[in-house]
């Protein structure tokens, strides 16, 4: 059985301004899986979330061809930009905790799409604050601000508040880069959870958490797939491509 | 190891001289404050009474009290902020929120940019050709306040841009990422940040807008009228009186004068900036704080 497709991106090209920097790729996120995508800087994993969610579309000198689909619907046609925004989770590499409560964090993106009700908001809250792994450590001061906890504290809150909008797929992108280990080590474990509910692309520069935690690894660079297989064989001795070992094992370059 | 060299004793006495030298600077600036405020309450001290607030000039001026020139400034100040405060910070939103980058932004920058440099007696002409002439107000105390907006307005805008554009980028990508809208980032997030920037851009236009003769004595300032006993005391379309013309005028023209009724006049304008200047801080420092990063 072949499983079906989350996310299909055909011949996606990128250019901002004159300089062409994602190079014609073309991929499938199957629903249900964490694809880790690996690279190095500037090869274009950010610039590829930001097209798949069109916020692409707040860099004025973005052009973007080829087609993204999302549940087979191309993003670039979406009558409600919102909604397909609320279907995908992003979380950024730099924790941002909104200048809110910590309430006011999560029930932002509920409210911008319109809920109302106190009673929904409050149960919905506590729901994804659990799901991130934070419910603990901030349930007696939910109405404190967000931006005056930790940097770690601060990450799971994005998290919290990228799982409020319910989405169907979870984008992050190098989450660990501000944290500690152990709290990555508690996202990830928070991570192998959600999978049952939803699909993860999990953009990385530490290659051994996509070797923990994606069933298949996308290596990109300089805008181009170099390798997308099953996370074994991209780590393994013999992968397809020779710059892939190279990468992986840390003598790229 | 660790032990004081001649360099280090060079650096340190450079550092000393530099401390000293930076604060006198500084300190400097509180003797004016006190010599102007000072000498000019101490001048006009004795020309203060109740009856100088509250009653009409008599006699050219020499006589009297000066009510009509505090009603007149204290409309002025209003009405302009009234218009320039709104349209300046919607314009500022639209300008560092919604415009790329091309023409037609280009071209309202440069205009804001060459806006704010014009002298202010050219913007009394202006507002002599356009709204005492051309939309036919007449000399009156609305086309003084409209001149008076346009004069304030560019400031407005490039002090309320610099009040945005200090909301960090990461919050409002954060706000895009869950599906809110423009608007609802700027709503929620990016005002109740900027708020006390952008009065404190708004605040020193409130001096400003008190004092300046040039753009009002062409468009609606009168050297004397009285005001009518009625509930606003002014109506838009007559001419008022403005203690910065008031000022101008008991000093030069108005032979017999007594000297310490300028100050007095000099006391009281700088008495009604402070007032209104003093409602907006502390308002603004409630806003802030309630800042939250």
């Amino acid at each position: 059985m072949t499983p079906r497709k989350k996310i299909e991106v055909d011949n996606l090209r990128l250019r901002y301004g004159q300089k062409e920097v994602i190079h014609g790729i073309s991929f499938d996120v199957h629903e249900n899986e964490i694809l880790g995508v690996i690279g190095p800087a500037q090869s274009g994993k950010t610039s590829l979330l930001r097209c798949i969610n069109r916020t692409i579309d707040f860099t004025p000198s973005a052009k973007v061809h080829g087609i993204i689909k999302v549940d087979g619907e191309d993003v670039r046609g979406v009558k409600n930009v919102y909604e397909l925004r609320r279907k995908i989770g992003m979380v950024a590499p730099l924790p941002v905790g909104l200048p809110l409560s910590i309430y006011e964090n999560v029930a932002f993106a509920p409210r911008s799409a319109g809920i109302r009700n106190p009673s929904w908001l409050d149960a919905h809250v506590e729901k994804c604050l659990r799901q991130a792994a934070l419910w603990d450590e901030v349930k007696d001061r939910i109405d404190s601000l967000g931006t005056k906890l930790s940097g770690g504290q601060q990450q799971r809150l994005t998290i919290a508040r990228a799982l409020s909008h319910q989405p169907e797929i979870l984008c992050l992108d190098e989450f660990s880069i501000a944290i500690d280990p152990v709290t990555t080590m508690r996202i990830e474990d928070v991570l192998k959870e959600l999978k049952k509910e939803m699909t993860i692309i999990l953009v990385t520069n530490l290659v051994q958490q996509a070797r923990r935690l994606a069933a298949r690894t996308m290596f990109l660079w300089n805008g181009e797939i170099v390798e997308l297989d099953t996370t074994e064989v991209v780590f393994s001795e013999k992968p397809r491509d020779q710059r892939t070992y190279e990468y992986v094992n840390g003598i790229f370059g | 190891m660790f032990t004081e060299t001649p360099m280090v004793r060079r650096k340190e006495r450079r550092e000393r001289v530099a401390k000293t030298f930076f604060a006198v600077m500084a300190a400097a600036m509180v003797i004016p404050v006190l010599l102007i405020v000072g000498w000019v309450v101490l001048k006009g001290a004795p020309a203060m009474s109740w009856e100088f607030f509250t009653t009409n000039p008599r006699r050219g001026g020499t006589e009297g009290g000066i009510w009509p020139a505090l009603v007149g400034t204290v409309y002025l100040i209003v009405i302009s902020l009234c218009v320039s405060a709104p349209i300046g910070v919607l314009a500022a939103v639209y300008l560092n929120e919604y415009a790329k980058d091309n023409w037609f932004t280009r071209i309202v920058n440069l205009a804001v940019v060459n806006l704010a440099g014009v002298p202010s007696i050219v913007h009394g002409l202006f507002g002599l050709g356009a709204f005492v002439y051309a939309m036919r107000f007449g000399k009156s105390i609305l086309a003084a306040s409209l001149t008076l907006s346009i004069m304030t307005l560019p400031v407005i805008i490039a002090s309320t841009k610099e009040a945005l554009s200090a909301v960090p980028r990461s919050f409002r990508e954060a706000c895009w990422n869950v599906g809110a809208s423009r608007w609802q980032t700027i709503w929620r997030i990016v005002l109740p940040n900027s708020i006390s920037g952008i009065l404190t851009g708004v605040i020193l236009q409130v001096s400003r807008t008190a004092g300046e003769t040039a753009p009002v004595m062409f468009t609606g300032v009168a050297t004397f009228t009285g005001v009518d006993g009625g509930l606003f005391l002014y109506h838009l379309k007559e001419q008022c009186m403005a203690l910065s013309m008031h000022l101008y005028y008991i000093r030069t023209q108005a032979s017999g004068a007594r000297e310490e009724l300028g100050y007095a006049i000099a006391a009281t304008l700088l008495g009604v900036v402070l007032l209104v200047n003093a409602t907006a801080i502390i308002f603004r420092i409630y806003l802030r704080s309630r800042k939250k990063w």
